[in-house]
């Protein structure tokens, strides 16, 4: 029986991750732009289909990687050129209406270029190898899952943390006039957000598609709402927010379905909305945000 | 150093400046008093490029370099080296003292440099450099005064945009910040200050402007507008 917790445990820790990778990027960009970026999701999918790509041209997997990660760097880029700049200074109703347009374009975009039919790829047959944990056995694919998040959120907080541009982005977030005043080339640090939020969305699409073997245009929908929700339970704009608003929302998911009688696992998105209303009721700014009043 | 001639500037519908004309030379105090909605921050902020000039000119001349500034990007005119101190301090709160400061000093790369600036800063505010690790959030308003002006002063400003150093602060404080801005002054930096505390802004002051509903409506060396009986009833609160 603790086999069977241990293992629920580590898929819901499998799951956290990726929605904690798009959430912390979702939350880097609200937290800049003050604008939820409902195409998000889709850079997850842009991330699968540029794996797919490259694994269908034969390049070898240490080189897939950055690639992907590159990828998502220049999806965001655009994105923010795109959309978010022209917008910037606008009412909020303006930019959610954009970004909503935009992940529709994306999407169906996606449908028409690559058809809506699903695709797979594999990751190599070592990341099948069954590896012991205690009296349970993961598959090293989730654990590679776990560390790549683990490693790549640690990175990110050193740079936002102990670099000089991610200074110059905590500072543009906090007080974007006040940041100009100070000579930060605003534009510049709002790319990057975008830029460094986008990567991690691509890997999560990387490991999302190798994880459940099947990519299609419209799948990023789910993670982009996931990652949402995950963001609100944390706190919207908290770095740290979004990665426990990740894991918790991911190990709910799992235990949910793995501990409660098998017919009631068709409601586990109902599961994940009805935390998401709860939270909201109970803690409006998340456990780990802070009010506009208190910003200020 | 800085000039402005005839400058109209609107805000969403209302048109604010109303054809603004004012200088700066090199190595003086310039006030800038008036009402609160005259327009004196629409100017500080469109100096800084964050508005855009709808008509007129402004542009500074530093090291012999003459500069339109409505052309430029605000990051651009804080290298070419026209600093403002915001309204309100508007300190970065969850940045620490020390990160506060080196935002100022974003536009610069020199380590060495970056060194010396901090110890003038902490030189000029001791308790910053007590405070140093702490959270900007959790300074008292006069602190954060100080660290706002530190951290303008970070950036090397050939010209000092101060908009309402002494806004909601106690007067020994105040008393203090002014005292900083005069040795700032004196030190080569040229200032150009807004308030509403006009007996303050005149006395420290080498010259002023009155501003009132997007113009100027006197202007003259700081003592002369101490004395300007129109000034005294208005903004000095004295019976003429």
């Amino acid at each position: 029986m603790t086999q069977y917790y241990l293992q629920q445990l580590i898929n819901g820790l499998m799951l956290g991750s990726l929605y904690a990778l798009v959430a912390i990027g979702f939350s880097m960009i609200y937290g800049i732009v003050r604008l939820i970026n409902f195409a998000h999701g889709d850079v997850v999918m842009i991330g699968a289909f540029a794996t797919l790509a490259l694994v269908g041209a034969g390049t070898p997997w240490l080189l897939v990687a950055p690639v992907v990660l590159l990828t998502g760097v220049l999806a965001g880029i655009t994105i923010e050129r795109a959309v978010f700049r022209p917008i910037r200074g606008a009412p909020q109703v303006t930019g959610f209406i954009a970004t909503l347009a935009l992940s529709v374009m994306i999407e169906n975009g996606g449908v028409m270029l690559l058809s809506p039919q699903p695709r797979n790829f594999l990751f190599p047959d070592v990341m099948r190898t069954r590896v012991p944990i205690g009296p349970a056995t993961v598959s090293l694919t989730d654990l590679v899952i776990i560390a790549t998040t683990l490693i790549l959120v640690g990175v990110l907080v050193l740079v936002v943390r102990r670099t000089r541009p991610g200074m110059a982005m905590r500072a543009t977030a906090e007080n974007l006039a006040v940041a100009r005043l100070m000579g930060i080339d605003v534009n510049r640090t709002i790319m990057a957000a975008f830029a460094l939020g986008s990567a991690l969305a691509a890997i999560a699409g990387l490991l999302w598609g190798g994880r459940f073997g099947q990519i299609d245009p419209l799948m990023g929908f789910a993670p982009g709402l996931k990652a949402f929700v995950a963001c609100v339970i944390g706190g919207v704009g908290s770095i740290p927010g979004a990665m426990i608003g990740g894991y918790l929302l991911g190990l709910g998911e799992v235990l949910f379905v793995g501990l409660l009688p098998p017919e009631y696992s068709g409601y586990r998105d109902a599961f994940v909305f009805a935390t998401l209303i709860l939270v909201l009721l109970v803690l409006p700014n998340g456990l780990l945000g802070r009010s506009e009043e208190e910003r200020a | 150093m800085l000039e402005i001639a005839d400058l109209h500037v609107r805000r969403g519908a209302t048109h604010v400046l109303r054809g603004v004309s004012l200088t700066v030379a090199e190595g003086e105090i310039v006030t800038l008093i008036g009402p609160n909605g005259a327009g004196k921050t629409t100017l500080l902020l469109t100096i800084s490029g964050l508005l855009p000039v709808l008509s007129g000119a402004v542009s500074c001349r530093i090291d012999g370099e003459t500069r339109s500034l409505g052309d430029l990007r605000a990051d651009r005119i804080v290298a070419a080296g026209i600093v403002q101190c915001p309204e309100g301090r508007q300190v970065f709160a969850s940045l620490t003292v020390r990160e506060n400061l080196l935002v100022g000093a974003y536009r610069r790369h020199a380590r060495d440099d970056l060194r010396k600036d901090l110890e003038r800063c902490f030189g000029l505010f001791p308790i910053l450099a007590e405070r140093q690790a702490l959270s900007a959030g959790s300074l008292s308003g006069g602190e954060q005064m100080m660290l706002a002006i530190g951290r303008a002063l970070m950036a090397r400003p050939r010209l000092l945009l101060l908009d309402e150093p002494s806004l909601g602060l106690a007067p020994q404080v105040v008393e203090t910040i002014f005292d900083t801005i005069l040795q700032i002054n004196r030190a080569g930096t040229t200032v150009l200050l807004v308030e509403q505390n006009a007996e303050l802004a005149l006395e420290v002051a080498d010259r002023g402007y009155v501003m009132e509903t997007g113009n100027i409506v006197h202007t003259g060396t700081g003592q002369a507008l101490l004395d300007d009986p129109a000034v005294k009833q208005a903004y000095l609160g004295i019976a003429p």
